[in-house]
């Protein structure tokens, strides 16, 4: 591991200001950072660490929704009553991730900022070629062992899935991410890999996550999280979907839902051809079916993440017949 | 039968051999308090960092270490320039090549992953940024990446691996019913929770290493040979470990080139062996593939077993994952046929793990076994009772014991057998398929002469010592235990000293070898130390017992008396006292008496004196019955195993609760290789690229449910001194086939390639 200075940010503004010197790091849970510095594939010259800051943790639900603090750790947030009875599905989905003892550490914000687990950008001395880590060198996982990468928004220089959770649940219910001077939506946030896969978000240097809002829905209250793996814990989703369900007062038709996908696209994807299709529509298996086949709409497979193609619709029908009582 | 219902702690007979003792190291292990090889506290320790090759095949053709040289804390670099000065070592037997140089940092690449520079420095840290500054280049040659790469071929049979009797191609042809599958499961690794790696200190030419050993006698020899010092100047030291399951019996390149390293500083050196770095420093299983024909007659009598195996092995060694190890014993059959193929490709020699050899093999014959009983629409229960062998078919030597029927039967009720439905996809849990289905296994009883010392204090304590190791199996309690039990003393008055190659010679702990072999030895030594005692406390002027009239005495209760309470009775330190003596020491072996001081040596470092399952006038086995329940979720192709009832013939029991912990264990690594486990090699370049815990998946505690555990053995002292038979391997072999013998029950889908992924049922 490369010599490094540290850096005990004072205040969230001398974090930013530290943060805009090219080869600083941010350091909250430290759970990505660590890692990646052992793999030698982040290397930063100065850590900026900012888990003592004031400010910028705790979590408040009300009537209009939850705003949860960038410092906020994985674990306290899935265990939020608030975010329970509101957001099942954002708790859900931070219970599925990871193990216990890195939810104790992680926090919210660096939660968002998860790195690929594409085993290819893991392991540069082996792999040189990954746009990702080093624009324009290739792209070592096409034609590789390709079983977790992505079917859904991949472009030719990136196939690489986005492995969180949370930030599944969050795209669903219309999410926005606070960088202290501007506010931008969880979908909006995270960016396709195009051309440009080394950038991930429209994160810009010397900005800092500080808090997460989510707008109350009665879609969001009425919400599930469904993570499919082989492994029944502590794994990465083969495909997973946030889904939140609100009827018309006939409790059968649909009046408003969310759907997004985790683990089959480069970046958290919310499914809106499959929103389309079922508002205004009572809610039965066939239409179920029917319409989760939208969700691959676009979708193109590598090799051996054909799989995925078939069982993200699977994924998806589940979790709407779950929410609508039909499962 | 025995339902092994938990059972309250500090019954007085814990103590005694057969009793549920809890771990005798288990407070210092859970406290923190048991020194692991690499937490030693050594002044003045160097850090050492492995750099390894980036292809698979190919020649160093030069290292760049000018940049790294000048980095901060370096003190050394060694790359395939540097000649070590060392000899090759002896094999596992013994054999050792005359005048063979040893190059642990080969110029010659032959897999990828392959150490091939070592950095020194004064960190860790510092190391490692120093080996990310070394500039390697190579001249690479044409690879085969595995045993599916189209150039590998079909590799070469092993002559001494080809098994038959009858006319096993004959009769199969005459069978009116026939069945064949082709098995395969990948490369699968130990990935125990303590990496590999080691501290070195030299003083003068007396080295001491540091390092997790299933074996410290054998591992000392590697040592002294290459370094060409007298074996009594190493010292290997190893009281604890954090899991080796045949992966820690033998000192690698890594040791070496720690211990040169150490040589050349003049100052301790550590290495410590990075978690992917653990995929390529030694083998794990290999990869195998098996063809499997069985002939039966329509009312499911077996015919033939044609059996065609390859494993896949490295390009320098021939290593069988032996896929022909039980199938040739578990049925009876009169016409057999076997052979094994090895197919070299660019990978680092594989090795034993848990269940060598049998394990892929029962995945293939027992899944086999499987088809063949919906072929014939019968109960597979009945069917692997119908062709039960009444004698070993390959030796034609009757069993020293055998009570798989037993394990079958009583397994079966306890699981709840009879209640199940035939007919695939019949079983159903709301959305979820269920299915159930069987797996058998057996692991050989093998043993090797080995030694232990008792000493008995003044104080009353008794100490046992031997270089045998304790990796989490339960060596140190079933020693004190036995100790306990030939003194009639509590188990806490035992002392136990394991894990230094100094201390007496021992078997490896592997093969299950270990408990049947050195309870041999302090079983004697034990109890030649207390005939001692007796002899003393009968005949010395000074001891309150001499004019009692007995002739022996009895050890009970921590007192010491005259049979029949003729008299007085004293404890271990009064009598002691009473003789007017410090210690009594007595040291035992297992060797024939006259063995010379060579033998002695060949036995405790080499393989060379193990006694094989039929060596004697029996064929010795351990066996078990795995039941598996799983539920699937068709949409998802997700497979829970949601019940395993395991029955087990391993003879007596020194531990139940140990010996259970073991099956569970093995029966839990099962469920990995079933499901989870395996190796992804990279077609192109032959690297393993789930090399790390992240994404080489091993069972969680949510993987793992209900699990009961029964045993069916009773004492077998044709297979060892005091009863016991092997239980250490035994628990994984036939879990795999159980839990796909289940899924094919529960979808009517038939996985022959492990490990059972979703994508396969989907």
């Amino acid at each position: 591991m490369r010599d490094f200075s540290y850096l005990r940010a004072s205040s969230a503004d001398e974090a930013r200001q530290a943060a805009l010197q090219a080869g600083s790091a941010l350091l909250a849970g430290g759970t990505t950072l660590l890692d990646l510095a052992k793999c030698g594939v982040m290397e930063p010259e100065t850590v900026v660490d900012i888990t003592h800051l004031s400010g910028l943790g705790g979590i408040e639900v009300d009537a209009n929704g939850a705003r949860i603090g960038a410092l906020a750790k994985m674990g306290e947030v899935a265990d939020n009553v608030g975010i329970r009875a509101a957001f099942p599905a954002v708790s859900e989905s931070l219970s599925l991730a990871a193990s216990a003892q890195l939810r104790n550490m992680a926090t919210i914000g660096g939660n968002l900022l998860q790195r690929t687990r594409c085993s290819y950008f893991r392991e540069p001395a082996v792999f040189p070629a990954c746009h990702k880590r080093n624009p324009g060198s290739g792209c070592s996982a096409m034609g590789g062992i390709t079983r977790n990468h992505a079917v859904l928004g991949t472009s030719d220089t990136c196939i690489a899935s986005y492995p969180g959770d949370l930030a599944v649940a969050l795209v669903a219910f219309d999410a926005v991410v606070e960088l202290g001077g501007r506010t931008v939506s969880v979908d909006d946030f995270f960016l396709l890999p195009g051309n440009t896969p080394e950038r991930e978000t429209v994160l810009e240097r010397g900005e800092m996550i500080t808090a997460i809002t989510v707008p109350s829905s009665a879609a969001a209250t009425n919400s599930t999280y469904l993570k499919v793996r082989d492994r029944q814990s502590y794994e990465f989703a083969a495909a997973s979907a946030a889904v939140g369900l609100e009827f018309e007062a006939d409790g059968r038709t649909v009046r408003d839902i969310r759907v997004a996908l985790g683990g089959v696209a480069t970046k958290p994807w919310r499914v809106r051809g499959v929103e389309q299709a079922l508002i205004g529509k009572m809610l039965s298996l066939e239409t179920v079916e029917t319409a989760s086949r939208l969700a691959m709409e676009g979708a193109v497979s590598h090799g051996a993440n054909r799989y995925k193609i078939e069982l993200a619709p699977r994924v998806v029908a589940r979790a709407i017949l779950k929410v609508g009582g039909l499962a | 039968m025995t339902i092994m219902e938990p059972r309250k702690h500090g019954d007085a007979s814990d103590g005694m051999v057969g009793g549920r003792q809890t771990r005798f190291e288990g407070n210092l292990k859970v406290t923190g308090g048991a020194t692991y090889a690499l937490e030693y506290p050594i002044e003045g320790v160097a850090h050492a960092v492995l750099l390894q090759s980036t292809i698979p095949a190919g020649r160093v053709t030069s290292v760049d270490t000018s940049k790294a040289k000048a980095a901060p804390g370096v003190l050394l670099i060694l790359t395939p320039d540097d000649d070590l000065g060392l000899m090759t070592a002896s094999d596992w037997y013994g054999n050792r090549p005359e005048n063979q140089p040893y190059h642990p940092l080969p110029r010659e690449v032959s897999f990828n992953g392959q150490s091939i520079v070592a950095v020194i420095a004064e960190s860790r840290e510092q190391a490692l940024e120093a080996a990310k500054l070394i500039c390697v280049t190579y001249a690479q040659t044409p690879a085969v990446a595995s045993i599916d790469d189209p150039k590998a071929g079909e590799g070469k049979v092993m002559g001494n691996l080809t098994i038959g009797w009858g006319d096993a191609e004959a009769a199969l042809a005459a069978a009116p019913i026939r069945i064949e599958g082709e098995y395969s499961t990948p490369r699968e690794y130990h990935v125990a929770m303590e990496p590999h790696g080691l501290t070195v200190k030299w003083d003068g030419d007396q080295l001491t290493v540091w390092e997790p050993s299933q074996w410290s006698h054998g591992m000392a020899r590697s040592y002294s040979e290459w370094f060409g010092i007298p074996y009594e100047n190493v010292r290997l030291i190893s009281p604890f470990i954090g899991g080796g399951f045949g992966s820690k019996g033998a000192a690698l390149a890594y040791s070496a080139v720690a211990a040169f390293a150490a040589k050349k500083l003049g100052r301790p050196v550590k290495l410590a062996v990075t978690r992917p770095q653990n995929f390529t420093s030694y083998g794990g299983r290999a990869a195998t593939r098996q063809k499997i024909k069985l002939g039966a007659t329509e009312d499911g009598v077996l015919q033939a077993i044609v059996h065609r195996g390859a494993s896949e092995t490295s390009t320098y060694m021939d290593y069988p994952e032996q896929t022909g190890a039980a199938t040739p014993i578990l049925y009876k059959v009169e016409n057999f046929s076997s052979q094994h193929r090895v197919v070299p490709v660019n990978t680092v020699t594989p090795g034993a793990l848990r269940g060598p050899g049998k394990n892929p093999s029962a995945f293939g014959i027992e899944s086999a076994m499987e088809e063949l009983a919906y072929k014939l629409g019968m109960d597979p229960l009945e069917l692997r009772l119908k062709n039960y062998a009444d004698h070993d078919y390959q030796s034609g030597k009757p069993w020293s014991t055998r009570r798989l029927r037993e394990a079958l039967t009583e397994g079966a009720a306890a699981f709840g057998w009879s209640k199940r439905s035939h007919e695939p996809r019949s079983m159903r849990d709301g959305n979820q398929l269920v299915g159930w289905g069987i797996g058998c296994g057996t692991f050989p009883v093998i043993q090797a002469p080995s030694e232990a010392m008792i000493r008995i204090l003044g104080n009353g304590r008794v100490e046992v010592v031997s270089g045998a190791i304790d990796m989490g199996q339960g060596t140190y309690t079933i020693l004190a235990q036995t100790v306990a039990e030939v003194f009639g003393i509590p188990v806490d008055q035992v002392e136990v000293h394991l894990g230094d190659s100094r201390l007496p010679g021992s078997a490896i702990a592997g093969g299950s070898m270990l408990a049947g072999s050195i309870l041999g030895a302090v079983h004697k030594a034990a109890t030649a130390a207390r005939d001692e005692l007796i002899g003393l406390a009968l005949s010395d002027e000074k001891s309150p017992l001499r004019d009692t009239g007995a002739n022996t005495l009895t050890f009970s209760g921590g007192r010491i008396a005259v049979p029949r309470d003729q008299g007085p009775s004293l404890s271990l330190p009064e009598l002691m006292a009473a003789l007017g003596r410090d210690e009594i020491e007595t040291r035992r072996n297992t060797l024939p008496d006259g063995a010379t001081p060579q033998e002695h040596h060949q036995a405790w470092t080499t393989m060379a004196k193990v006694q094989g399952p039929t060596m004697g006038e029996f064929s010795m086995h351990s066996w078990c019955a795995h039941f598996a329940e799983v539920r699937v979720d068709e949409d998802f192709g997700t497979v829970r195993v949601s019940r395993i009832v395991s029955a087990f013939d391993c003879g007596r029991l020194y531990n139940p609760r140990l010996v259970e912990s073991q099956w569970r264990g093995g029966i839990i690594m099962g469920i990995g290789q079933a499901l989870l486990e395996e190796g992804l090699v990279d077609q192109r370049n032959g690297r393993t690229v789930n090399n790390n815990m992240g994404d080489y998946l091993v069972p969680t505690n949510a993987d793992v449910s209900d699990i009961q555990v029964i045993s069916v053995g009773i004492p077998d002292y044709g297979a060892s001194a005091l009863g016991g038979k092997g239980v250490g391997e035994v628990g994984i072999v036939g879990v795999a086939p159980a839990i796909a013998n289940a899924v094919f029950h529960a979808t009517g889908k038939r996985v022959r390639d492990l490990p059972i992924t979703l994508e396969k049922l989907i």
